[in-house]
């Protein structure tokens, strides 16, 4: 069969024509076509599309999680204007997202010089910051919901053997200690994907540049202001869609380590989300909720994506 | 010397850093590893006086005991990773190599999923479950697992299957083997590195999955590792057991990080191709 393909590939320049001929081949049996991608079709119609719908239709519904729905037109979406859980939600939300996108960034650069370095051994440093990344945002939330425990958290133990501090800290006591022991865990679980998506990015950047650089006598910080930081742009640019997503979206470990205290004052938009439809069991009014976050994070992604097609074209 | 001193420099700097970074995970299958006193004893001992698999027996008899948990979460990866491997590979070939009305219809509606935060829709879908009578199931949650899968798998296989070139396949056609014969003994051997990203990828998610299953079961005895740890932490009418709390975080954490390391190549491969082309 390896022949053939020789063969094939050797007629190439000749055989264009032919080979449109043969994709037509393929083309002429659209059923089969059809018939791979079924399954894809059936679960995005079912499972995406169909809930989407019911999204919509049950966000203009008084639906109790008993009882038949009725409908009430925008009652619910003038319920979230007055909400202040909701709001207060939305304000926690956009300060988390800037702090822990700005601090993820600051640290994945430092690390990136790390994972970058022809030294020996920066193979495992890189391994070593990855790691955290595969563990389930859950089980770490758990782990870290023990580590600051003020009774036999091993943070107070360490910082207390340092003699940095004397008396026990209770890491989740106020609102400001609670959203930065959220914000170490963060760091620690999801920079080293930053990491490996920043140093696909620095790789890829053609080596030439740097030394066609260094030639015209270029410093190594004008080497990274004039060639690293414009080749990364793509890449910094999709991290930021991602973080930014990701941290609008936090529920585990909100759930997990705060729980949405001290007095409500860590509930993130999900976490308020999911307690008004599975605790107080107001559907109509979750469904609401999460129309209004669907559309801000879609507005989100389409100027994000602008922005990331003009940088190409530049 | 000058060079040797910034080389040390470096290096004590990245290990202390690389250290911090593993510390967390030592730590905590140091302590799963102490009696149940030495683990729930305050403050901490650095390092266990006494080596003990008790925290790991205490576990056994929590709730439905942790073989009930463990085996849910594996039934669920596997239930997720065998559909988004065979829902993608056939999508992908079908998209790399056939034309059919809707087509492009149709894939970037699949890539529409990564736009919509799955969060705000796993409200309808346990509507949408239930009208299947797939609630507080696993065969349902994995269904949703896969179908968060398809964005990314089905355009890394879309992208592998274009890579490769028509002409093998057209000769196993000539040769009278079906499609799915071709797909099958020629072209899905070369991608076979696109079917372990998505595997992998797929097999990480559903391990982790925890607002998913927190949603869709409600039945303990369905309950996924996740689930079960949040559980541990949250049984305020007891007192809780840090050994058998660390113990069960040793159990979740585990086999992800061996499934990582063993097939690191193909993450980052995945990455490249898969999310970073888009």
């Amino acid at each position: 069969m390896s022949v053939t393909t020789t063969r094939a590939g050797a007629q190439a320049p000749a055989a264009q024509a032919g080979s449109r001929r043969r994709r037509g081949s393929t083309a002429r049996r659209p059923l089969t076509g059809v018939l791979f991608v079924a399954p894809t079709a059936v679960i995005v119609a079912g499972l995406f599309l169909v809930p989407l719908a019911i999204l919509v239709y049950m966000s203009f519904m008084d639906w109790p999680l008993l009882g038949s729905p009725t409908a009430n037109g925008i009652d619910n979406y003038r319920h979230l204007a007055h909400d202040s859980q909701f709001l207060g939600a939305i304000t926690f939300t956009l300060l988390y997202t800037a702090i822990t996108t700005v601090v993820l960034f600051a640290i994945a650069f430092v690390l990136v010089a790390i994972s970058n370095s022809r030294r020996r051994g920066s193979r495992f440093y890189r391994t070593a910051f990855f790691l955290p990344y595969v563990v389930g945002t859950a089980a770490a939330s758990t782990m870290w919901w023990v580590d600051v425990s003020d009774r036999l958290g091993v943070f107070n133990q360490g910082l207390q053997s340092a003699g940095l501090i004397h008396q026990p800290v209770g890491f989740l006591d106020t609102p400001g200690k609670a959203l930065f022991t959220v914000v170490t865990l963060v760091v620690w679980k999801f920079v080293g994907f930053q990491v490996i998506v920043l140093l696909v990015g620095v790789q890829s950047i053609p080596g030439e540049l740097y030394e066609a650089a260094r030639v015209d006598g270029a410093s190594s910080l004008q080497r990274l202001r004039y060639i690293t930081v414009p080749g990364l742009k793509p890449t910094l640019a999709l991290l930021t869609v991602l973080s930014v997503t990701g941290s609008l979206l936090a529920f585990d470990q909100f759930y997990v380590l705060t729980h949405g205290g001290p007095d409500n004052s860590t509930m993130t938009v999900v976490l308020a989300l999911y307690n008004k439809a599975f605790q107080s069991f107001r559907l109509g009014d979750a469904a609401a909720e999460a129309v209004v976050l669907l559309v801000a994070l879609i507005v989100l992604n389409v100027v994000q994506l602008r922005l990331l097609r003009r940088d190409r074209e530049d | 010397m000058n060079r040797a001193l910034r080389g040390t420099a470096f290096h004590v700097a990245s290990m202390v850093l690389a250290i911090a970074f593993l510390f967390p995970l030592l730590w905590a299958l140091l302590n799963s590893l102490k009696t149940r006193a030495e683990a729930n004893q305050q403050p901490p001992s650095w390092f266990p006086h006494s080596l003990s698999v008790a925290n790991y027996r205490s576990l056994a008899t929590f709730d439905q005991g942790i073989g009930t948990y463990l085996r849910n979460s594996v039934l669920l990866a596997a239930l997720t990773v065998t559909g988004s491997v065979l829902v993608c590979v056939f999508g992908g070939y079908g998209f790399a190599r056939f034309a059919f009305r809707g087509k492009t219809l149709l894939f970037g509606t699949t890539l529409g999923i990564l736009m919509v935060p799955y969060a705000t829709i796993l409200l309808p879908l346990y509507i949408v479950l239930g009208h299947l009578g797939l609630q507080n199931s696993l065969i349902g949650l994995a269904l949703v697992l896969v179908m968060f899968q398809l964005p990314f798998g089905i355009y890394l296989m879309r992208n592998s299957f274009e890579a490769v070139p028509r002409e093998l396949e057209e000769a196993a056609l000539v040769d009278g083997a079906s499609s799915f014969g071709a797909l099958r003994h020629v072209s899905l051997r070369i991608v076979l590195p696109g079917v372990v990203t998505v595997a992998l990828f797929s097999f990480l998610t559903s391990w982790n999955e925890y607002l998913a299953p927190l949603i869709f079961l409600n039945d303990g005895s369905k309950y996924t590792l996740p689930v079960m740890l949040v559980n541990i932490r949250y049984s305020s009418y007891n007192i809780i057991d840090f050994g058998a709390l660390q113990a069960g975080m040793v159990v979740a954490m585990v086999p992800c990080l061996l499934v990582y390391l063993a097939l690191q190549r193909f993450y980052v491969s995945g990455l490249v191709t898969g999310a970073l082309r888009g």
